[in-house]
């Protein structure tokens, strides 16, 4: 049965406030999830207030900031600023995407509200704990499969048309915002396989260069690692790289039923 | 140093509702509602067949206010589930789920037809009370 409130150790209470340098001219709040493990205290939300005049434009730039000038504890992943690693997803403004590319001027009016991803244990602060993200990851064995000997000459090739069909699955990083969005991943984080790893394993299914197309369809027809889906669409709507899980599960479900001849 | 256990990260709180998480919620609920609803229909059923008085009793029942309210709400239960189960129909079809997902200044069809769904099932309960209630006054007349 789904758990919809907090455990009685993960109730978030309120936090320390820092107030901005005087003589700031653009000041914002950024509310934030605050945890560590070496206290043994609740989680709590610390407010900071960043001079946006001397700083940059996105939401890690402030968090960047924040740990350099007000609050060197402050912790969170980060790594290529771009948008290509993943690291630094988290909850931000409602919703889960990469602290990277997020402008602060796209959050909604008021305090800047930013919490590690949903439903995952944390670490420490803005760090959720993804092991078992990545286990769920491996279970689907992401790498190609194959009963044929390789050409002997040359790689295994593909036609362009068989390559096009990999568009809008290979982008994703594994960042984890749309399956730490899902309500039905929140619920059934152990059994159900989630939006992230299902696109994974759509993406080897659609490879024309694989060949265990049966067997990834065998190991995915389970009423919890693929039907928990049900369409709630918040995977689409959050990917930070505008991609969409929802409709490559939608893909599997259908070639799941197509074998079965309906 | 010894370390607490790890807090579970906030969710449902957290996360900003837009009309899908709210069609998935209220699918469950309205399913668990018309169940109930069946069981209203199965006491109907057994009054037509226990003779006018057992019938007297479910009718006045309908007719109070409180039977009347849990009738106007039934209908809406039934046909939003009706409803969204159309839209469950077409996204198990494959289609629904939006083909261009980079614009992110407009709001992406799966929304629309969230709402869509839930506007198609209010207008279809007021249609069919105004039909029942047009019915009832013309047979009375």
């Amino acid at each position: 049965m789904a758990e919809f409130t907090l455990p009685k150790n993960s109730k978030v209470r309120k936090g320390k406030k820092f107030p901005a340098k005087a003589g700031a001219k653009n000041v914002r709040t950024f509310r934030i999830y605050r945890w560590n493990p070496d206290d043994a205290e609740n989680p709590r939300v610390d407010e900071y207030e960043v001079d946006l005049a001397a700083c940059g434009p996105m939401v890690l730039d402030a968090l960047i900031k924040i740990k350099n000038e007000v609050d060197s504890t402050l912790t969170f992943r980060r790594s290529c600023r771009e948008g290509i690693c993943g690291s630094c997803a988290m909850n931000i403004d409602g919703g889960n995407t990469l602290a990277c590319t997020k402008a602060i001027e796209d959050c909604a009016a008021g305090d800047v509200k930013i919490y590690p991803l949903p439903h995952m244990p944390v670490v420490k602060d803005l760090v959720p704990d993804l092991t078992h993200f990545y286990a769920q990851h491996a279970s689907i064995k992401p790498w190609i499969r194959t009963q044929s000997a390789p050409p002997p000459d040359s790689e295994r090739l593909q036609s362009v048309e068989d390559r096009k069909k990999l568009d809008g699955l290979y982008e994703c990083i594994l960042c984890a915002c749309c399956s730490t969005a899902c309500p039905s991943y929140w619920w059934n984080p152990d059994k159900y396989l989630g939006p992230a790893i299902l696109l994974q394993a759509y993406r080897w299914i659609a490879d024309s260069r694989d060949e265990d197309t049966g067997a990834r369809l065998d190991e995915l027809e389970d009423p919890f690692k693929l039907y928990r889906c049900h369409t709630i669409m918040n995977c689409t709507n959050t990917c930070p790289k505008g991609l969409n899980p929802a409709k490559a599960i939608g893909e599997i479900k259908q070639l799941i039923a197509e074998r079965k001849g309906v | 140093m010894s370390q607490s256990a790890r807090p579970l990260s906030p969710h449902l709180g957290i996360y900003r509702w837009r009309v899908n998480m709210w069609q998935s919620v209220l699918h469950r609920l309205t399913g668990l509602f018309l169940c109930l609803g069946a069981l209203l229909l199965a006491w109907g059923l057994i009054a037509v067949a226990s003779g006018a008085d057992a019938w007297s009793t479910f009718a006045a029942f309908c007719a109070s206010g409180i039977g009347t309210l849990l009738l106007v709400a039934w209908t809406w239960a039934l046909l939003f589930h009706l409803c969204n189960g159309i839209q469950h129909l077409f996204r198990d079809g494959g289609s629904g789920f939006d083909a261009a997902q980079r614009d992110h200044s407009r709001t992406p069809s799966y929304f629309a037809t969230g709402w869509i769904v839930i506007g198609a099932s209010i207008v279809l309960t007021v249609l069919v009370w105004i039909c029942l209630f047009v019915r009832s006054s013309g047979g009375a007349a």
